[in-house]
């Protein structure tokens, strides 16, 4: 086992580019990371880090402000606050398992104690669905959209604030593991996330911008034209892990919650503004 | 596939082919026209989407739509005089480099041995 995880540590402490060595705390990452972006953009304001690709990419950014317009998120929206209000079939709602709702998505993703697992909110929202007898909608494609579309437009201004609680070391391994993933190399082609959305932020990948890491988690859902649909943030890991010819993991998967947990905490004081459009 | 290639062949040697009528397999008329379609397979597979995708890094002359990742690939030959170098870096770039972007063409078999050299043969051109 220790033989097996040495050489991917060093190679993740050289990897970064900006060192994120492991033994740093994920405070200290944090300010690395932000800096970073902040550093390599100077002229992109702060809150604009939201708006993914289009803050570094003023040909793309006409077309989306156009879009923009009109959103194309918008019926899912609708569709979403129905689906919030209609009970199940027990009489219950989902407000009954989030009293605080619909504004919601800034709770997300969260370390929970008692499952010794990060929840983030597709999950929460399917956890509720079989607490009251109806059956889970699926992760990436779906229903499972609409939904997520209502509440991140109900919680839109809220800022990104996880929190890795210091009372639970398995809080901080799941941070850990998400950052692993994030700077390990897989796939045929052989690229980490971070080799396009850290080291080449800003640079063409053919002809498509490579978006910076930091704002990545503000906006999901997303409507991409190239899914004629809205998806869920998890699709989108999906489709950059096929894209480098690497086998995706499953949705809602340990892997992908950890990504998350780690990639979310990076943005953190960015205001969300889901759902978001995408090219 | 053979035909195809050919194809190629008759119109990149057709000129020699004119110029000497029938005494075509003329050895040195053979060898640049033989160097001419490695090189333009290769040119083929570094403009491929599924192939080597240089062109997705790399400006490279005659290539539209060129991504800014990697250097221009332009004056191989006076930048390499020894080809085997030029060769390591696209069979794996991490060698060099561990944390680059460039894919290990060779060493994850994203191309073969020989689609390599044909890559080889027509980035010397530039
Ligand atoms: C080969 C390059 C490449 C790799 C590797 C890659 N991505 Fe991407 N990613 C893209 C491109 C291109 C896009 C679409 C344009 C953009 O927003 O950057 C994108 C988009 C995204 C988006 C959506 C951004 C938005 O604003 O909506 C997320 C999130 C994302 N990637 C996460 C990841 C994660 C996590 C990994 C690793 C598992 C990863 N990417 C690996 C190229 C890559
Ligand atoms: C995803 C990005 C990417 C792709 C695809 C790619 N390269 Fe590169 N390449 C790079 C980067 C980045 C460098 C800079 C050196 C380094 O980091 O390894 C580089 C460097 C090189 C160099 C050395 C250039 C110099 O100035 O010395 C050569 C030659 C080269 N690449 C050839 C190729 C060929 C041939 C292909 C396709 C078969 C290819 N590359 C595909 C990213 C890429």
């Amino acid at each position: 086992m220790r033989q097996k995880l040495l050489p991917i540590i060093t190679a993740l402490a050289i990897l970064s580019g900006l060192p994120m060595a492991s033994a740093a705390s994920p405070e200290q990452d944090l300010k690395k990371f932000q800096n970073y972006f902040k550093k390599k953009f100077p002229k992109v304001k702060w809150e604009e880090f939201a708006n993914g690709v289009y803050a570094v990419d003023p040909i793309g950014r006409e077309n989306w402000e156009a879009i923009e317009e009109f959103p194309p998120y918008e019926p899912f929206i609708d569709e979403g606050e129905e689906m919030w209000n209609k009970a199940f079939a027990n009489g219950k709602h989902y407000k009954d398992c989030f009293p605080d709702g619909p504004a919601i998505a800034a709770k997300y993703p969260r370390w929970d104690k008692a499952k010794g697992m990060v929840v983030t909110l597709p999950l929460a929202i399917n956890n509720c669905r079989k607490a009251n007898g109806e059956k889970p909608l699926k992760y990436k494609k779906g229903k499972i959209n609409s939904l997520l579309a209502y509440i991140a437009f109900q919680s839109r201004g809220q800022k990104t604030h996880v929190v890795i609680p210091k009372d639970d070391p398995r809080a901080l391994e799941a941070y850990e593991k998400g950052k692993k993933f994030y700077f390990t190399k897989r796939g045929q082609l052989n690229f980490s996330c971070a080799n396009c959305h850290v080291q080449n932020a800003g640079n063409k990948i053919r002809s498509d911008i490579l978006s910076p890491a930091l704002g990545h988690t503000t906006h999901w859902p997303t409507y991409r034209s190239k899914w004629g649909t809205v998806g869920t943030l998890h699709r989108r890991f999906t489709g950059c892990n096929k894209q480098v010819r690497a086998k995706p993991f499953k949705a809602q998967g340990e892997q992908y919650r950890d990504l998350e947990y780690f990639l979310t905490y990076m943005s953190n004081g960015l205001p969300l503004n889901g759902p978001g459009a995408r090219k | 596939m053979m035909k195809r290639k050919s194809r190629v062949l008759v119109t990149a040697a057709g000129a020699a082919a004119i110029l000497f009528g029938g005494l075509v397999i003329e050895p040195a008329v053979h060898n640049s026209a033989h160097a001419e379609s490695a090189a333009d397979a290769g040119k083929k597979i570094a403009f491929s989407r599924k192939k080597g995708n240089c062109i997705a890094c790399h400006i490279i002359a005659g290539g539209t739509s060129p991504g800014t990742i990697g250097p221009p690939l332009v004056g191989m030959q006076a930048r390499y005089p020894d080809k085997s170098k030029l060769r390591a870096q696209i069979w794996d770039a991490t060698k060099a480099n561990p944390i680059t972007m460039m894919p290990p063409f060779g060493r994850h078999k994203i191309l073969s041995e020989k689609e390599i050299d044909q890559v080889l043969a027509f980035i010397m051109t530039l």
